[in-house]
C-alpha cells in the first residue's frame, strides 16, 4: 500500500521561512499543542522533526526555515506535491491547565509553535501574554495570528526594525517586575531559550522550553535526542520535547546539535550543486 | 559453510554466508535419520515438522518442502538465517551426539530462498470471519501473529510506527547477516494473506487507545526497543551511540551510503563496542565495514557471550579485537568529542541470579583505550510508551507486559507476544510466543 502525504499549500512567509499545510489525517485527528511530526521526503531522505504549528481538518501546518539539505529540498515542493512519510503526532503534549497568567514566547522560526499552545492555554481559561521576537522585522511570522489569540501581545526585534528594540527576554523581565506570571513557555533556538529562561529563575516561575535535539525515529528507540534534565538522561522525543527550562543542560544540548556539522555541510553543498544543474525548483528522484 | 572470505566481505554489506546449492542441500537432507520421535521439532519454538520438510528436500521436491515449512512458519528465509539453531533444533538433533547435527537452519533457508526465486505459493486463507484484529508492531512477533490471524480469516490491520515494516529485522540486523530484500519478500508474503499494513502509525499517538481497543482483538508486538545506557560519565559526548541508533542509521536509513542517502553517521577511526550479544557483534561488524578498527568490550568471558557462536567467529575473522572480562568505567572526551574509554579488568566470581559467573572489578587494573567513537550494546527493555497508555494493563517487574502462557494480558481481548512480553530475546522466540497468542485469539474469536 502506497500512502503519500500531499502538500496542500506551500507559502513563503519570510526570508527562507516557509509555511506548509500537509495532508496527514492520522496526525491531524490527534495532534495537541507541543507535539511534532517526523517527515521523510523520499526513499533516500532522512527523518526530520518539525513542530505541529496548527491543525485544520485533515491537514497539519508546519513552518520551517530552509537551512540544511532536507529543509531546502522541502522548500522546493509545491502545492500538490507529496511527501513520502509523515508520522505523528509525536512527543508529549504541553501541560495545559488553568494556571492564571501565562506568557508564551517564540523566537525566530520557533514562533511557529506558539499559536497552538497559546490557543489551548486561552481555552483553558488563562490570561495569555504573547511575545514574538526575531532578528529583524522581515523575519517575524504569525503576527496577526498571535495578536488575535493573545490577551496581550508584544513584538521585539534585535535591530529595532519593529516593536520593542531588544530581546524577548527584556520584555519578559519587565513583565515579571510588574506583576505575577504563573507559567512561561519559551520556544526558539537553544541559545535563545537558555538566555531567556534565565530571566525567570529569580522569580521562581515554572518555565517550559521545547528542546530541539537531533532525532532519528522520534519514538524512543534510539536515544539520539537524549538530553540531560535535572541531572538525568531523558529522551526528548518521548519524555519531552517540553521540559522544565531551569533543569535543562543547554550547553550539552548545543554541543550535541553540532554532531554532524561537517556531514550536513557536505550534503548541502552536494544538493546546491545538483539544484544548479537541474535549474530552479528541481525535481528529486525516488 | 560457504562464507565469503573475511578480507573481501569487510568492504561491503553483502551477505557473508552464501547458502547451500541444491546438490549440497539434497546431500545434507539425506543425512537426516527421520526419527520417529524427532527431538529437533521439540527444539523449535514454532514447531516446524523438520523431518517432513527435510524428507521433501532429500527427494528433490522443493515446492512441497516449502509448503510444509510455511505451514508452521511464514518467515523461513529469516529464521533459517538468524535463529540460534545450535541452542534449538540443531542443538538437540540426535546426530549431534556422534557426528555433526543436521544443518536444519541452512536447509530451511535453502528451501525459502529456492521458493522466493521460483515464485512463492500462498498458503490457504480461511473464509472471512468478519472479526477485526489490530496488530501493533511489524517485527517478528507482529508479522507472525498477523500471518496466523489473516490465515484464519480475520481482517488484520498492522500498525507500524516506522516508515518500513520488519522491526528489528529491518533496523537492527545488518544486511550482511539478513539481506533486506529477503525481509521485504517475506513481509510481502504476510501481506499477500490479506493483512493490511499501516506504516507511520505510532499506536497511542497516531491511533488513540479507544480506537485501538475497539478492535475485536488486539495483539501487542511492540518489542523491546528502549536502549539501556550504562550511566557512566561521558555518555552524552558526541560520538557515543546506542546500538539501536547506530544500527538504525545504517540499516534503515542507509547512512553507510551518505551522501547519496541523506542520513549521516559518524565514521570512527577507532571504535569501542560495549556488550557481548548479537547486537554487539552486529554493531562491531558494521563499524568495521565503515572503516574502523574495532574493539569489543565485554565484562564476562568469551564463553559467557550471549551472541551466536557463528557471529563471534565471524567478528573474530573480520579483525574485531576482543577485550573480555573488561568493563568501561568512563568515556573520556575533549571539546565534547570522544577521545578514549577507561576500562577496568574484571574477575569472574560466584554464580549470580542469571546462573552465570558474576564479574567483579579488579582494583587498580584500570587502563585506557584510545577511541573516537563508542557504541553501547548492553541490552534493551520494553518501550514504555504504548503500555503506559493502556489503562488497566498489568506490567511485570521490568516494564514488560504481564501475560500467561497463551499471551493473554490482564485485559480480556488484548494479547501480547515477543520482546514486549518476554523482554529482549530472539527472533524465533518472539515468533513462537506470537503464534501461541494468535492461536488463543482465534479460539477467543470463535467463542471457544
Amino acid at each position: 500500500m502506497k500512502q503519500l502525504y500531499k502538500v496542500e499549500s506551500a507559502t513563503k512567509l519570510a526570508d527562507r521561512v516557509y509555511e506548509y499545510w500537509i495532508r496527514a489525517p492520522q496526525v491531524a485527528k490527534h495532534a495537541r499543542a507541543g507535539q511534532f511530526i517526523i517527515l521523510r521526503l523520499h526513499e533516500a531522505g532522512e527523518r526530520v522533526p518539525l513542530t505541529i504549528s496548527a491543525v485544520r481538518g485533515d491537514t497539519v501546518r508546519v513552518i520551517f526555515m530552509a537551512v540544511g539539505k532536507t529543509t531546502q529540498e522541502l522548500a522546493t515542493l509545491h502545492a500538490g506535491d507529496s511527501i513520502k512519510d509523515v508520522v505523528g503526532p509525536l512527543g508529549k503534549p504541553s501541560e495545559i491547565e488553568n494556571y492564571g497568567t501565562c506568557c508564551i514566547i517564540g523566537g525566530g522560526v520557533g514562533i511557529a509553535s506558539t499559536p497552538l499552545i497559546a490557543k489551548e492555554l486561552k481555552n483553558a481559561g488563562n490570561h495569555v501574554i504573547g511575545i514574538i521576537g526575531a532578528r529583524n522585522a522581515d523575519l517575524l511570522i504569525l503576527e496577526d495570528e498571535m495578536q488575535e489569540i493573545c490577551d496581550e501581545f508584544y513584538i521585539t526585534t534585535d535591530d529595532g526594525s519593529k516593536g520593542v528594540h531588544g530581546f524577548a527576554a527584556d520584555v519578559l523581565k519587565k513583565l515579571l517586575e510588574e506583576r505575577k506570571i504563573d507559567r512561561v513557555w519559551i520556544i526558539g533556538p537553544a541559545i535563545m531559550m537558555k538566555v531567556t529562561s534565565g530571566v525567570t529563575v529569580p522569580y521562581g516561575v515554572k518555565t517550559y522550553v521545547s528542546l530541539n535535539p537531533i532525532m532519528v525515529d522520534g519514538t524512543g528507540m534510539c536515544g539520539s535526542c537524549r538530553v540531560t534534565v535535572g541531572g538525568e538522561t531523558k529522551f526528548a522525543c518521548v519524555d519531552g520535547p517540553e521540559f522544565d527550562a531551569h533543569q535543562v543542560d543547554f550547553v550539552e544540548l548545543m554541543q550535541r546539535q553540532r554532531i554532524y556539522t561537517g556531514q550536513e555541510k557536505v550534503s548541502l553543498e552536494r544538493f546546491a550543486e545538483h539544484q544548479c544543474r537541474c535549474g530552479e525548483g528541481g525535481h528529486h528522484h525516488e | 559453510m560457504s562464507d565469503r572470505p573475511a578480507d573481501v566481505r569487510v568492504h561491503d554489506f553483502r551477505e557473508v554466508d552464501t547458502g547451500l546449492s541444491a546438490a549440497e542441500a539434497i546431500a545434507e537432507a539425506e543425512r537426516c535419520l527421520q526419527c520417529k520421535k524427532p527431538l529437533c521439532v521439540r527444539g523449535c519454538p514454532v514447531c516446524i515438522d523438520i523431518p517432513a520438510f527435510i524428507r521433501e528436500i532429500a527427494d528433490g521436491n522443493f515446492p512441497r518442502a516449502a509448503r510444509s515449512l510455511k505451514d508452521q512458519n511464514m518467515l523461513p528465509a529469516i529464521c533459517g538465517r538468524v535463529c540460534p539453531q545450535e541452542a534449538q533444533c540443531e542443538g538437540v538433533c540426535i546426530l549431534g551426539n556422534k557426528e555433526t547435527p543436521i544443518r536444519i537452519g541452512a536447509l530451511e533457508r535453502f528451501v525459502a530462498d529456492w521458493e522466493r526465486g521460483n515464485g512463492p505459493e500462498l498458503p490457504e486463507v480461511a473464509k472471512p470471519t468478519g472479526k477485526r484484529v489490530a496488530v501493533v508492531g511489524s517485527g517478528p512477533a507482529g508479522l507472525t501473529a498477523a500471518a496466523e490471524l489473516a490465515r484464519a480469516g480475520h481482517a488484520v490491520t498492522i500498525f507500524e510506527s516506522l516508515h518500513e515494516a520488519g522491526g528489528v529485522l529491518t533496523y537492527g540486523i545488518p544486511a550482511f547477516r539478513l539481506p533486506k530484500e529477503v525481509v521485504k519478500a517475506e513481509i510481502d508474503q504476510v501481506l499477500a494473506l490479506g493483512a493490511r499494513l499501516k506504516k507511520n502509525h505510532l499506536a497511542g499517538r497516531s491511533i488513540s487507545m479507544d480506537e485501538l481497543l475497539d478492535y475485536d482483538a488486539v495483539f501487542l508486538g511492540t518489542g523491546a526497543g528502549l536502549p539501556a545506557f550504562m550511566c557512566i560519565p561521558g555518555e552524552n559526548l558526541n560520538g557515543v551511540y546506542s546500538a539501536n541508533e547506530f544500527l538504525t542509521r545504517v540499516n534503515l536509513m542507509h547512512a553507510d551510503a551518505f551522501p547519496a542517502f541523506d542520513t549521516p553517521v559518524l565514521h570512527g577511526a577507532r571504535v569501542a563496542v560495549i556488550g557481548g550479544g548479537n547486537v554487539a557483534m552486529d554493531s562491531a561488524r558494521v563499524a568495521r565495514r565503515l572503516g574502523a578498527k574495532v574493539s569489543l568490550i565485554y565484562r564476562r568471558g568469551e564463553e559467557e557471550m550471549p551472541a551466536r557462536k557463528a557471529e563471534v567467529l565471524h567478528a573474530n575473522e573480520e579483525g574485531i579485537e576482543f577485550f573480555t572480562c573488561t568493563n568501561p568505567t568512563r568515556i573520556l572526551g575533549e571539546q565534547c568529542c570522544v577521545t578514549g574509554i577507561e576500562c577496568v579488568k574484571m574477575s569472574l566470581c560466584g554464580i549470580d541470579a542469571s546462573g552465570r559467573r558474576s564479574p567483579e572489578p579488579i582494583e587498580g587494573s584500570e587502563f585506557t583505550l584510545d577511541v573516537d567513537m563508542v557504541i553501547q550494546a548492553i541490552g534493551t527493555s520494553p518501550n514504555p510508551l504504548l503500555v503506559s497508555l493502556i489503562p488497566g494493563l498489568e506490567r511485570g517487574r521490568r516494564g514488560n507486559v504481564a501475560v500467561d502462557k497463551n499471551g493473554r494480558t490482564s485485559i480480556p481481548h488484548v494479547y501480547a507476544g515477543g520482546d514486549i512480553a518476554t523482554g529482549a530475546a530472539t527472533v524465533i522466540e518472539a515468533m513462537g510466543s506470537a503464534k501461541r497468542a494468535a492461536a488463543a485469539i482465534n479460539a477467543m474469536l470463535k467463542g471457544e
